[in-house]
């Protein structure tokens, strides 16, 4: 029989907040243990949480990028568990009222993968293993989370990781999360179960616990799909669990069964009132949305005929596409850009991280005004390129390379004398040209070129010198 | 009339004024008296900080700069408000050895006010109780007959004010608890709006039902103090960004043709006594140009009940958080992380507080969530609909603070229940979020002291306090014992 894959994915993005959720404790990674902490993130009897605006506003922006319904009326709620990284022994969530709900992401196929809701929470802190004995952390207890859960509406691991990049270049687009997935601050839990191809009915469910690579999520759904398919096949049922994926071996572990499963007891948070909003801030946050991937992407190919994969390319990396929007102000082919980025910048920037902070030495200002320079025939692009080699490595201006009389580039005048000179000094392919041999006008060309250090505008001075040899017979 | 009328703040800050006493003579004459007593009433006395308090105020005056109202006024602080550097335990067990790192924003503010913390007053544990019994530090006494229970939860607070051992107290009331053991000790009580107190540092019990209140010996002195504490708390979201009138200015305008309603559900099956109380009350404000009229208020029946399921549910999550690791009690010997949270939670915890946390878990597990939580959440919006309905149509409404007036100490009960009812006059008010006041409105024949109870709509205490205050100055102060038995040096 032929199964289909059904998967949901519940991914955890951490926020860019300055500040923590419900206190104004600082929100960064990597700091000493237990030094971005108050009596309100440490849980201290009598203390009380109070809602940080700027979450809310990151809700917002995510909700809208992802076609949600933003609910202008929300609520936290207590999620009650026992852990001893989580401090006051409740999670604050939403799980009655969330934030936004019923959205959409599409993928390139055009397949829309539903969002049943996006909601905000907070971070607990973390276990440290050390020596033997185990210490808790609460730098991180407090940090705003987003959690995005999809409807069940991915069918293959690709899908499944066409959505979380997609979903990652997003939320690094409107500027809420970086979504490092091995620093944590994405982290996804996966819902895996089977049917018989065109059912419409669900099969049992299990649930991978805590992805934190793309690559080990696709293998982690692929192993899955056919270990239910195994249990299956041998007439056995497939058991609801949390597992959690072994990367050595590939393979998936029991955490907990359903019966172990824990009950939450959600109920309204009594300390935070509701989280009411007014359309029209929910519509000024919409006006302040910067435009997103997949409408750069469009533009790149259909307006600026950049080629999809260097479209794709571009676009991936908020950075560089940043990068490439300033620097192709005013340009009348901003593929030229395009181009010096894949074909030049990129050379000496290789992982995925460098591009994604894309920290290089020129600024889009400076590789804007190389890219006029050739527009405007002042530089060729080999010159052009020679320059743009030395900017990115040293970081100095256009200016300190191409020196003021080549920006100027050459007169009219100039080129009429250069012109004249060469057909005096090339007789022969003067000849050449007449008796229709068209590679000798590259030998004319050539000599102009060397005399102008190439500075001159080719096209240009090809026709120029043209017009010359037809002038010679009237 | 007594020496003391209106009230022995104004009275203490005006002889420290004319330097007839320090403000160290009066701080070491309340901490003697506090030596001297026993009616249990302080877990934690803070004696030297106290008086390092009294010498700065004493230099103070004699540099002849003016003290403001509270300035140098001796004052005690329930054991469940955070004070910064001074253990606060809740009077339980599993937080023996806390000290707070902050200051609750009601303790900070009085301090500003040059408050006098003479010490941290008896409770019942985590404030659940309605006799001040479930205390870890042993029950708190009536000073009117130590046999007798001085009422709950804020018992050890009402005791100090009774006792001369504070010249006023800070409390808390959830389902009463400043109220209550106010009108059993016989003293004044006030229950503020929800959100007008800052909650930032008061230990949760409740948090939807939880508020901060002044105890002292009248109206006037409950008047100044709640003055002081109310307003606005950015660290609290369920704080009210409100106007908040001023109620100390309030005290004398003239009542009449105030309407007060009479709730007759209230009314069924309280002691003869109390009701006879009352209704002397209800003649004297007659007396004095305001309306009494009774009336039909069926929905308050359910108040109970929806309290005990609300105010557990919330304390179990709120309670959840004493495992040992942080702060506070851990057990000595465990072999894993489960085991000591386990046995740190069973040693720690008594029983009344171990029976209200399994209450809130079986209210809010998966299946009865809908049957008990959520249903006494709509029952709630009832309760509050009709709250404002009766606020159409009257200015206040007059009950006994309680059906019964102090009880024996270390009664057995046959079931938790029995207890529980001595809420139920307390705890609509802390549904519907509306502020309230206890105030002595006589004696019953065990000479113990009756309580009436003034309600009135959400930021009115600027009313209720002023009807109050008319009362004790009609009647001269005469069903006031407390206040005539005032420690003036």
């Amino acid at each position: 029989m032929n199964y289909e894959l059904v998967v949901g994915l519940e991914t955890h993005v951490e926020l860019l907040t300055k500040t923590k959720i419900f206190c104004s404790c600082k929100n960064s990674f990597g700091d000493e243990p237990n030094t971005n902490c108050c009596p309100v993130c440490i849980g201290l009897p009598g203390t009380l949480p109070k809602l940080n605006r700027e979450v809310v506003n990151f809700a917002i922006k995510a909700g809208l990028a992802l076609n949600c319904t933003i609910n202008l009326n929300s609520r936290m709620d207590r999620k009650n568990y026992v852990y001893p990284d989580l401090s006051k022994a409740y999670q604050i969530s939403q799980f009655y009222s969330p934030i936004c709900t019923n959205g959409y992401l599409e993928l390139s196929s055009g397949k829309k993968i539903r969002i049943h809701q996006i909601h905000m929470e907070e971070d607990a802190g973390k276990l440290v293993h050390k020596a033997g004995d185990v210490y808790v952390d609460y730098n991180r207890g407090g940090v705003p989370l987003l959690e995005i859960v999809t409807e069940p509406d991915i069918s293959s691991s690709e899908e499944a990781r066409e959505y979380i990049e997609k979903l990652q270049m997003i939320m690094r687009y409107i500027g809420v999360s970086d979504c490092k997935m091995q620093e944590g601050s994405m982290r996804c839990d996966v819902n895996v179960s089977i049917r018989p191809a065109g059912s419409r009915t669900f099969g049992t469910r299990t649930e991978i616990k805590n992805m934190n690579s793309v690559t080990f999520m696709t293998k982690a759904i692929d192993y899955e799909f056919k270990r239910h398919i195994a249990i299956i096949e041998s007439g056995e049922k497939v058991v609801q669990q949390t597992l959690r994926y072994i990367e050595e071996t590939n393979s998936t572990q029991s955490m907990r069964s359903k019966e172990d499963a824990q009950d939450y007891r959600y109920f309204p948070d009594p300390d935070l009132v509701n989280v009411s909003l007014e359309k029209s801030y929910v519509n000024r946050i919409q006006d302040e949305l910067p435009e997103l991937p997949e409408s750069r992407f469009k533009k790149y190919t259909e307006v600026f005929g950049i080629p999809e994969n260097d479209a794709m390319l571009i676009v991936k990396y908020k950075n560089v596409s940043d990068f490439f929007e300033q620097s192709s102000i005013n340009l009348k082919n901003p593929k030229m850009i395009s181009n010096f980025i894949i074909g030049q910048i990129f050379r000496n920037i290789e992982t995925e991280s460098d591009r994604e902070k894309f920290d290089i030495l020129t600024t889009p200002n400076q590789l804007n005004k190389l890219a006029i320079l050739i527009e405007e025939g002042k530089l060729n692009m080999n010159l052009a390129k020679k320059t743009l080699t030395k900017m990115l490595e040293t970081g100095k201006g256009i200016e300190e390379f191409v020196s003021e009389s080549d920006m100027k580039g050459l007169s009219d005048e100039e080129i009429e004398k250069l012109c004249d000179d060469a057909i005096k000094s090339n007789e022969s392919a003067v000849k050449d040209y007449l008796d229709g041999k068209e590679k000798a006008l590259k030998a004319i060309l050539g000599f102009v070129m060397r005399q102008t250090r190439g500075k001159g505008d080719p096209l240009k001075i090809e026709q120029k010198i043209i017009e010359k040899i037809n002038c010679l017979f009237v | 009339m007594c020496s003391n009328s209106g009230g022995i703040i104004k009275k203490i800050s005006s002889s420290l004024e004319k330097k007839e006493f320090s403000c160290t003579e009066i701080t070491e004459k309340y901490i003697d008296n506090i030596n001297k007593s026993d009616l249990n009433a302080f877990v934690n006395v803070c004696e030297e900080e106290a008086l390092n308090i009294a010498k700065k105020i004493d230099e103070k005056i004699n540099s002849g700069e003016k003290l403001s109202l509270l300035e140098g006024i001796p004052m005690s602080v329930k054991d469940n408000i955070s004070t910064n550097g001074i253990e606060t335990t809740c009077a339980s067990n599993i937080l023996k050895g806390y000290k707070p790192i902050y200051d609750a924003t009601v303790w900070s503010k009085l301090k500003e006010n040059g408050a006098v913390l003479l010490g941290k007053t008896n409770m019942d544990e985590f404030a659940m109780g309605s006799a001040c019994e479930t205390s870890c530090y042993g029950r708190a006494k009536n000073p009117h007959n130590k046999d007798y229970v001085t009422g709950g939860s804020s018992g050890g607070a009402a005791a100090s004010v009774a006792g001369n051992l504070s010249a006023y107290s800070i409390g808390s009331d959830t389902g009463g608890s400043v109220r209550q053991p106010a009108s059993f000790c016989g003293v004044v009580g006030l229950k503020p709006t929800y959100g007008s107190v800052s909650r930032y540092g008061l230990i949760a019990y409740g948090s939807s039902l939880d508020q901060i209140g002044p105890i002292a010996k009248t109206s006037e002195d409950a008047s100044i103090v709640f003055d002081c504490m109310c307003g606005y708390d950015s660290h609290d979201s369920t704080s009210a960004k409100v106007d908040y009138k001023n109620t100390f200015e309030h005290l004398n305008d003239d009542i009449k043709g105030f309407k007060i309603g009479i709730p007759n559900q209230y009314y069924d099956g309280i002691d003869s006594e109390i009701k006879s109380s009352l209704e002397e009350a209800m003649k004297k404000y007659e007396s004095m140009g305001a309306s009494i009229e009774y009336f039909d208020f069926p929905e308050v029946k359910s108040a109970l009940p929806v309290y005990y399921i609300l105010a557990c549910a919330e304390a179990t999550s709120n309670l959840s958080r004493y495992d040992g690791i942080r702060y506070g009690y851990r057990t000595e010997k465990y072999s894993d992380i489960n085991e000591m949270i386990c046995k740190t939670r069973s040693r720690g915890f008594g029983d009344e507080v171990k029976r209200r946390i399994l209450l809130g878990n079986y209210v809010l597990s998966s299946g009865y969530y809908d049957a008990y939580y959520k249903k006494a959440q709509s029952l709630r919006s009832v309760i509050i609909n009709a709250f404002d309905e009766t606020f159409s149509k009257y200015d206040a409404i007059l009950t006994p603070t309680s059906p019964v007036s102090a009880f024996e100490a270390n009664r057995k009960y046959s079931s938790p229940e029995e207890i529980y009812l001595a809420d139920i006059c307390t705890v609509p008010v802390n549904i519907a979020g509306v502020p309230a006041i206890s105030l002595p409105c006589g004696f019953d024949s065990k000479n113990l002291p009756i309580g009436m109870q003034l309600i009135g709509p959400k930021f009115s205490e600027y009313k209720i306090l002023n009807l109050a205050h008319q009362y004790e100055v009609f009647t001269q102060y005469e069903n006031n014992k407390c206040l005539q038995m005032g420690v003036i040096l």
